[in-house]
């Protein structure tokens, strides 16, 4: 083994995460909240199941679990959540025109990260408003 | 030639890991499925606002209504089970540590699954 070989083999080479060392431009931020959204989804997905088996078995449980979802910190949580995963849709539905080889041009994909996060923004308020309009109010 | 691979080895296309495309692919089919399961998950939410414990069990164990949420469970948790998965190989760089929340990601999604779909089809068949 030469010596130069050595010594790159005795370095310590960059290993990931390393978001700092990059600009914030509009495509990395959306790459890394869409993968971001989809860890908190991945935990969210208790939430979904909490709701499924308590409907599935104890009045009280059930209503306990309705109760904070209706709280500040609950609603705060599931509007999070909504919008979690209307980014990850969007961000995902993006990948599928990539896939196709379609829509990578520089310019391209930076409009289309734009249009993530406002399509985003907006589906949650959406949403919400349709929510809250079939509830009747807050 | 400077390709050392065998023509077998080449028809087959699996590569070193022996999985070929098998976990992009699924990735991608699941991501495929979970856009209309999850505007109809949206959509039930959104049916069920404000409702209390009667109206969201009667909805529940509508059959197409449980049907459809068995497959937004099962297609939503094998996606974020592959997702997690890739997240877990990119930062977790110690052999056992990342094998060990590798293994973990499998049992807490099965977990996940199984007690999801069990509430899904108690509330379909009654008790």
């Amino acid at each position: 083994m030469s010596k130069s070989t050595a010594t790159q083999t005795a370095r310590a080479r960059p290993l990931s995460p390393h978001l700092s060392v990059w600009r914030p431009t509009i495509t990395y931020v959306m790459s890394f909240s869409h993968r971001a959204t989809g860890a908190a989804l991945y935990f969210g997905t208790l939430l979904v199941a909490a709701w499924l088996i308590t409907a599935a078995t104890s009045e009280s449980a059930f209503n306990t679990v309705q109760w904070i979802f209706g709280s500040w910190i609950g609603r705060i949580v599931l509007l999070g959540y909504t919008w979690a995963l209307m980014h990850h849709m969007l961000g995902g539905l993006r990948h599928f025109m990539w896939d196709t080889g379609t829509a990578l041009e520089k310019h391209t994909a930076s409009k289309l990260g734009w249009a993530t996060i406002i399509g985003s923004v907006t589906l949650t308020i959406l949403i919400w408003a349709v929510g809250l309009a079939v509830r009747g109010g807050f | 030639m400077s390709d050392m691979r065998t023509p077998l080895a080449k028809v087959r296309g699996l590569g070193s890991a022996k999985e070929g495309t098998e976990h992009f692919w699924r990735q991608r089919l699941t991501a495929v499925s979970n856009v209309p399961l999850t505007l109809f998950f949206v959509g039930l939410l959104i049916a069920l606002s404000g409702g209390d414990f009667a109206d969201v069990r009667a909805s529940l164990s509508n059959p197409f209504v449980g049907l459809v949420l068995a497959l937004f469970m099962i297609s939503g948790l094998y996606h974020m089970r592959l997702g997690m998965q890739v997240i877990i190989e990119d930062y977790i760089h110690g052999e056992g540590l990342k094998i060990l929340l590798v293994m973990l990601n499998t049992f807490f999604t099965i977990a996940v699954g199984v007690a999801s779909i069990f509430a899904l089809l108690k509330l379909a068949f009654g008790g």
